[in-house]
């Protein structure tokens, strides 16, 4: 493993900010710390690149425990939220800076700055300074910046929260095949799960100081490990006592369970419904235009739930009565989780793709 | 997310600009300062009382107290409007004027005050007609008055000018789409913003009008219980050599500016707690 | 603000606000020059050049040098301390900073008496190695390096507070030393705010009285600085010579508003441009 952490402890005051935090990156990987504000994401970002320190645990890179090495010898690119560019000087002079504090040869920093600059596509504004660029803009340079002595691990921190939505998506794409293309191992904070999901290869999920769950982005999806994981990845309903919803019964009422949107089917009253016995009477409270569907949101006994409902279907009004079948949902007890499936539906539990 | 602090690993230079600091402030603040404690500890609670009741010194304290507190008050109205003329209008001169309001500090107070004596005396350019109203100024309080407005103006319109340069006249159209009158407006709109910066700004002139010197002493006659002012009482204790009476009478305008300055940080940390709900 | 009926208060406002000014600002100065030159040009160069004005000029010099020298040096290192780290007592740091701008003058001199004059603990030792500090020039110039001490510090702090540690800590993390750091990151930032600062320390060093006057002992050819040069040529009554030499004040002041406008209006523009 190429990045470890073990056991990381972290107290600001009263606040624990890392839990016995640890995970490993593989070389090459590209992972995402996932996870709301002040779930200690920065912090476990911040620790790996030796800005802050862990009150104990120990990190290793590259096999060698970094605990008590300097920031400035860990060999680590850093790309901060706000990019901390230096605003008193221009595109060439942020990204030559580490190489010339590094007191190398002037030709050799000139050389390297312009493939940099190429590399980021930003030739010709190499005299520009940071307040006359555009927020894309600046991001690549701080990319470049970050870059440039060649580090051998990339931390990223929040690299896309100062950017407009729209430019955001097209950033997203081209970090990911630079990151790709260099090889670099790198790890990028976010709270936002479609970006975690988009950019990275593997996803650290935090929470209150703890990893939650780490894996690939399809594995957290499918199989969550936790009702927040669930709720925090696609977009789930957590409910209690689940027992009471037709095809689950049976199960204790402390139990908890998660139901994602693509686990509902809704049937108008007219429909002929193959397990009519199994299905859940329900009452449309919502209805939202998706662009490729409606997002449907059901009043279940006193469950608000949330469903996505195909335009080709016969139409549905606010206020309409429907018919709800719960193919499967997520149940957790304590730390484990398993996928339950509506047990009226016998031995034939229906893949994902029948039912989106 | 701000719950790191700055690291001290992470920026260089915290040992040597910390001791630099440390060393200095302790050398020309608090080593000093310390002084007066143990200057006064040698004078004792009778001494230091004794010294503090004499009917002259309390004369001292009220005429400072009150000569701040008038000319406090009077730039409070003056330095509102010249910082709310300063932001919102524009015509010629205006930079000029803006510029002019930092005479009172650049101008060194000994200047200010024989310059403010003789414009204000019997027979000065403003002392000879307002003396024929009965109005004297110059050797009276109204004297000292006069050099504090003087000196402590940029106080108030310093303090209050940047608030107004952020407060979008939005705010106002508004008041006046709803049919506010121009008074009302001011009241209900622009006066509760600048209210915690004009209340600074009123501390900070009143504070340096308590210590004021300079200025006063050439205009002030310095008329035992009349126009004696508090700082011109630790000086001529200075002068007989008198250093515990002096020590006492300093340390109780120490006490003032004390609560002062508490007074203005407790209102700045309100007003800035108000204004992040 | 183009309503167009506010017209005759704006008018009314600005009248009152110019006649303010003219009154309480521009009438003295325009007094000290009247005075200054009432017995002619040469009373007036015969009181510049007089020996003992231009020896007061010379200590005023060396004090203003003094205090803004040492308080620059003193008020970058407080505001890289306090701003870049936290440490315990930071607050109490800042208030001991303050201390000279909420004490009078006068017991800013008063504590240079009482902790190098005659009763001092430390006099026994001053007198056995015939230094003198009160009612000599040192006393001057650290009296002139009290009341100007937080000019600097006060400026530069908010500057750097507000502006966050982010590039410091990305340059650090790069491997730059506290020099390169300094020189390269943070003094392009706060070169305005400094110029500004030390512009504000000379006005007042150069013009402070109270606690100079204490601390002088008003030995005129040797402790005395031009304010007080001034205080003793009123109170001989030699007017015109008071006046003159304030004259020379009032210059050194315009100079300093002129300067401070300059200074400022540069920064503005340049803020606009870098952000």
């Amino acid at each position: 493993m190429y990045v470890e952490l073990k056991d990381i402890n972290k107290h600001f005051g009263d606040f624990q900010a890392a839990k016995n935090v640890g995970f490993s990156i593989e070389q090459g990987a590209l992972a995402a710390l996932l996870g709301p504000s002040g779930s200690g994401k920065t912090t476990i970002l911040r620790m790996i690149a030796g800005l802050e320190h862990p009150d104990s645990g120990d990190i290793f890179i590259d096999g060698v425990r970094v605990n008590n090495v300097e920031p400035s010898r860990r060999f680590i690119g850093f790309v901060f939220q706000n990019y901390a560019l230096f605003r008193y000087m221009t595109v060439f002079d942020n990204i030559a800076f580490g190489l010339s504090v590094k007191k190398e040869r002037p030709e050799a920093i000139k050389e390297r700055v312009r493939s940099l600059i190429s590399l980021i596509g930003m030739e010709g504004l190499d005299n520009r300074y940071p307040a006359q660029l555009s927020g894309g803009q600046r991001q690549r340079v701080a990319f470049a910046r970050a870059l440039a002595p060649n580090p051998r691990l990339l931390l990223l921190d929040e690299p896309f929260a100062a950017i407009d939505a729209k430019v955001r998506r097209e950033l997203r794409a081209w970090l990911r095949d630079m990151i790709t293309k260099l090889g670099l191992t790198s790890i990028f904070v976010t709270h936002d799960q479609d970006e975690a999901i988009e950019v990275a290869d593997q996803i650290i999920v935090t929470n209150q100081g703890r990893v939650e769950q780490m894996g690939s982005p399809m594995a957290l999806y499918k199989e969550p490990a936790s009702p927040f994981v669930a709720q925090f990845i696609g977009n789930s309903t957590i409910i209690k006592n689940f027992g009471r919803l037709k095809g689950f019964e049976g199960a204790p009422p402390e139990a908890e369970g998660a139901i994602r949107p693509e686990f509902l089917r809704i049937y108008t009253q007219n429909d002929t419904i193959q397990y009519q016995t199994s299905t859940e009477e329900a009452v449309v409270e919502r209805l939202a235009f998706r662009g490729d569907s409606l997002e449907v949101g059901l009043r279940l006994k006193d469950l608000s739930l949330s469903a996505s409902y195909s335009l080709e279907k016969k139409p549905i009004s606010v206020g309409e009565t429907v018919r709800v079948l719960i193919y499967r949902l997520y149940a957790f007890d304590g730390d484990q989780a398993s996928l339950l499936h509506n047990h009226h539906l016998g031995a034939h539990p229906q893949g994902y793709s029948y039912i989106i | 997310m701000q719950h790191h602090q700055a690291n001290k690993r992470n920026i260089p230079g915290f040992g040597l600009s910390l001791g630099l600091t440390l060393s200095y402030v302790s050398l020309v603040v608090l080593i000093p300062m310390v002084s007066i404690v143990i200057q006064s500890a040698n004078l004792g609670w009778l001494g230091f009382w004794k010294t503090v009741i004499d009917p002259r010194v309390m004369a001292s304290y009220r005429v400072s107290f009150l000569c701040s507190l008038a000319a406090a008050a009077i730039n409070c109205f003056f330095g509102v409007m010249l910082a709310w003329v300063l932001v919102r209008y524009r015509f010629p001169g205006r930079r000029i004027m803006d510029g002019l309001i930092e005479l009172p500090f650049a101008l060194p107070t000994a200047v200010t005050g024989i310059a403010l004596t003789a414009l204000y005396s019997d027979k000065g350019w403003l002392g000879g007609p307002l003396a024929q109203w009965g109005l004297k100024v110059a050797y009276t309080p109204a004297g000292i008055v006069m050099a504090l407005t003087f000196i402590t103006l940029p106080f108030i319109v310093r303090t209050v000018q940047p608030v107004l340069e952020q407060l979008d006249p939005v705010y106002e159209d508004a008041g006046r789409l709803l049919g506010a009158s121009g008074g009302r407006i001011f009241r209900s709109i622009i006066l509760p913003e600048i209210t915690p910066a004009l209340l600074t700004g009123f501390g900070l002139a009143f504070a340096r009008g308590l210590g004021e010197y300079g200025s006063v002493v050439f205009i002030a006659g310095n008329m035992p219980y009349k126009t004696e002012i508090a700082p011109l009482m630790i000086f001529s204790k200075l002068q007989q050599f008198n250093y515990g009476e002096a020590t006492a009478v300093a340390l109780v305008m120490l006490g003032a500016s004390f609560l002062i300055m508490l007074a203005i940080n407790t209102i700045q940390a309100r007003a800035a707690g108000y204004v992040k709900e | 603000m183009s309503t167009g009926n506010d017209r005759p208060l704006r008018l009314l406002l600005i009248i009152i606000s110019v006649l303010f000014i003219l009154l309480m600002l521009v009438t003295p100065l325009v007094v000290i020059l009247v005075e200054a030159f009432r017995s002619g040009l040469e009373a007036y160069t015969k009181a510049v050049t007089d020996p003992y004005a231009l020896k007061a000029l010379k200590l005023t010099g060396l004090a203003t040098v003094a205090a803004v020298v040492l308080n620059t040096a003193f008020g970058l290192a407080a505001a890289w301390a306090i701003t870049r780290f936290s440490f315990r007592g930071k607050g109490l740091l800042t208030t001991f900073i303050d201390i000279p701008f909420a004490v009078s003058p006068i017991i800013a001199g008063l504590v240079f008496i009482l902790t190098f004059g005659r009763l001092s603990y430390l006099h026994p030792f001053l007198a056995a190695h015939e230094l003198k500090v009160v009612f000599a020039t040192p006393g001057i110039i650290l009296a002139t390096v009290f009341v100007t001490l937080p000019f600097v510090a006060r400026e530069i702090i908010p500057v750097l507070e507000a502006r966050g540690t982010d590039e410091e800590q990305a340059a650090a993390l790069m491997g730059a030393g506290f020099l390169t750091i300094f020189r390269r990151i943070t003094f392009p930032h706060i070169r305005w705010a400094l110029l500004y600062s030390v512009i504000l320390c000379a006005a007042r060093a150069m013009g402070e009285f109270g606690a100079v006057s204490v601390v002088s002992g008003h030995l005129r050819g040797k402790t005395n600085t031009l304010p007080l040069h001034v205080e003793i040529l009123y109170n001989e009554y030699q007017f015109t010579a008071a006046f003159a030499v304030s004259s020379v004040l009032v210059a050194a002041a315009i100079f300093i508003l002129v300067a401070r406008n300059i200074v400022e209006f540069t920064a503005r523009k340049e803020s606009d441009y870098v952000r």
